[in-house]
């Protein structure tokens, strides 16, 4: 497969900070319509993988290209955001002061430009989306409450209501069932699959029984490169996984 | 739709500060040029120029708070903008002087005769001229916010770094125009203006006119201010002030968003300079020192930031102590200001404004009868 029907593509990308290698020349490879999980002890990387992805983080040195052709690591923030590539916090960020609905309105695709934004009002194609992602994540009876009066779980799921409000291709997803309980867990499996018909998604999660309800193609770091990659069953029997990761 | 873009930020705080600003408009007028001096319903000019400069500073702290309460950018050096305002004015009123001034040249203002200097400085051109001078107003502070914001946001200065470069800022600027060879009259600044538009500036028709100037800017700014923060472009910056990289990875250019609020902000406080200079008659370089800024921050602390109307309310009760304070008990009055803002900060975080709704919130028993906004969002 060429680099040019990849959605995401990561060849040897490595940064240091003081000397620490949190990533040592990754490579990653990610189909359109893929998603991926992506598991790993504390500090293999996974975290700053995302930050350099979304250009938090620029890497030292290694090529990352999205679709084949805009390469990242030039690129601010907002630029990467615009190109479609969404990113969900591990612990949740939504706009506490904010209402359920201007949360999902902020991160609705509209333009991002001061001046356009001053002068939006909402179409009724805006307001049926938004109608429609309340409808997914369940929090319909919560919209004109203050985000940051939602429980734990809420936020989880109103984060990632704000990311399919955002239609990215890429869906950048840092632990989501952090804190969730057993149901929640399940539920948040099923958006998330559903999610992935329509985008390419890469999860990061601690918790295996999540995984496996997945039951995508996972990818195992371990100090800042990949360890192991293939189906949740192959890479459990893989010797090396077992000795850094799941064997602990 | 340029009518709704200005009234969809209008509530009921705005609707009773607008009504209180539009009452002053015709009272302040009536009671001061329409009564007899003997009557109790008559102002004097005096009081119409107090008054005036309370409301020029309202619009300082309502400046002021768009950028503190929306943005969460805490300006230490927001009477920079002012006083370059300040400047712009009391530059077209120097010039205004003509050959009234004490060595009665035409071209040059009295202090330039007294420092030799023998033809006017380029950039005092125009400024006999008050269309050039008004746009002055506005484009000197608004530019210099803007190169200031344009690299301090860039380079992602925040918080208490950003607040001291601002304080940094006024002092530097205040340091520069002491400098008699700045041109901006050293530390004496400008003053003993004689006329504006061709109005004697003692009259009182003419202070009564320099009021409702105010008043009505104070509106303009308010309605202008409303409407930025009901905006969605309001929702980005209070999502910034709260959460600024998770609205740069939703794809907001956020230091954009920073810089209109900043420069829009030294804007509105360089007309609140403008109309505060003929009011008080000068100018001069103390009115950029730090303290002045800090003050500032002080009256929205009071009133209730990120409310704009309570900043309103705080410049004016503050200024009002203040003026009360400093003629009863001068040596009282910093302590007062100083225990003001500790009070405030201590036990009314959202200032006065913000008290209503803290009391609601320690009885209960009305805070459940309070009834619930209905559900007309996704209607």
């Amino acid at each position: 497969m060429s680099t040019e029907d990849t959605l995401l593509y990561l060849d040897g990308v490595s940064v240091s900070f003081d000397g620490f290698r949190a990533l040592n020349s990754l490579s990653l490879v990610i189909e359109p319509g893929e998603m991926r999980a992506i598991i790993g002890p504390n500090g293999a990387g996974k975290t700053t993988m995302m930050d350099v992805i979304t250009g938090k983080t620029r890497p030292d040195t290694g090529t990352i290209l999205f679709e084949g052709r805009t390469d990242l690591t030039s690129l601010r923030e907002p630029a990467i955001a615009n190109l479609g590539i969404g990113r969900k916090f591990q612990r949740p960020t939504v706009f506490e002061m904010h209402t359920v609905w201007d949360n999902l309105e902020l991160s609705l695709k509209a333009p991002r430009r001061p001046l356009k934004t001053l002068t939006y009002s909402a179409t009724r194609e805006d307001r049926a989306r938004i109608e429609e992602i309340l409808d997914i994540t369940r929090l319909s009876p919560r919209r004109d409450r203050p985000a940051g009066s939602l429980s734990h779980g809420e936020k989880q799921w109103l984060e990632i209501g704000m990311l399919l409000a955002q239609d990215p291709k890429l869906l950048l997803v840092d632990e989501p069932v952090a804190g969730m309980t057993d149901a929640e867990t399940e539920q948040t499996a099923h958006l998330l699959k559903d999610i992935a018909g329509k985008h390419s998604v890469i999860v990061v999660e601690h918790d295996m029984v999540f995984v496996r309800e997945l039951g995508v193609k996972v990818t195992v770091l371990h100090e800042g490169s990949v360890l192991a990659e293939g189906s949740l069953d192959t890479v459990s029997a893989n010797k090396q996984v077992i000795d850094v990761y799941l064997g602990r | 739709m340029l009518t709704r873009f200005f009234l969809m930020g209008l509530d009921k705080k705005a609707g009773v500060l607008l009504t209180v600003l539009a009452v002053l408009a015709v009272a302040v007028p009536v009671m001061a040029l329409g009564t007899a001096p003997d009557s109790p319903w008559h102002i004097s000019t005096h009081t119409v120029a107090l008054l005036g400069k309370y409301l020029c500073f309202a619009l300082l702290a309502l400046s002021l708070d768009l950028v503190w309460g929306f943005v969460g950018i805490l300006s230490l050096g927001h009477a920079a903008f002012f006083t370059l305002g300040g400047y712009a004015m009391g530059m077209y009123l120097m010039r205004q002087i003509g050959s009234r001034g004490m060595y009665g040249n035409a071209d040059l203002p009295d202090f330039m005769v007294f420092l030799n200097w023998t033809e006017l400085p380029w950039y005092w051109h125009g400024f006999d001229q008050f269309w050039f001078a008004a746009i002055m107003v506005m484009l000197v502070p608004g530019l210099l916010a803007f190169a200031f914001g344009w690299f301090a946001f860039r380079s992602r200065v925040t918080g208490v770094y950003l607040s001291i470069i601002t304080q940094a800022l006024t002092f530097a600027l205040m340091l520069a125009f002491f400098r008699n060879d700045m041109g901006f009259g050293g530390n004496n600044g400008l003053t003993d203006f004689k006329e504006i538009l061709g109005f004697d500036i003692q009259a009182a028709s003419t202070r009564v006119g320099l009021f409702v100037a105010t008043v009505v800017a104070l509106a303009a700014g308010y309605i202008l201010a409303s409407a930025v923060v009901a905006s969605k472009l309001g929702k980005v910056l209070i999502a910034v002030r709260d959460a600024e990289s998770r609205v740069r990875f939703l794809g907001y250019e956020t230091d954009r968003y920073k810089l209109f609020a900043w420069t829009l902000s030294a804007c509105m406080a360089g007309v609140a300079g403008a109309l505060y200079v003929p009011q008080v008659g000068i100018i001069n370089p103390s009115e950029f020192s730090p303290a002045s800024s800090i003050e500032a921050v002080i009256w929205v602390a009071v009133g209730g930031r990120g409310t704009l109307a309570g900043p309103v309310l705080g410049a004016v009760l503050v200024n009002f102590g203040k003026s009360y304070f400093t003629a009863a008990l001068p040596e009282f009055w910093l302590f007062a200001l100083g225990g003001l803002f500790v009070l405030v900060t201590l036990f009314l975080p959202k200032g006065i404004l913000g008290l209503a709704a803290q009391l609601r919130d320690r009885l209960p028993a009305r805070a459940t009868v309070t009834a619930k906004p209905a559900d007309q969002k996704g209607v």
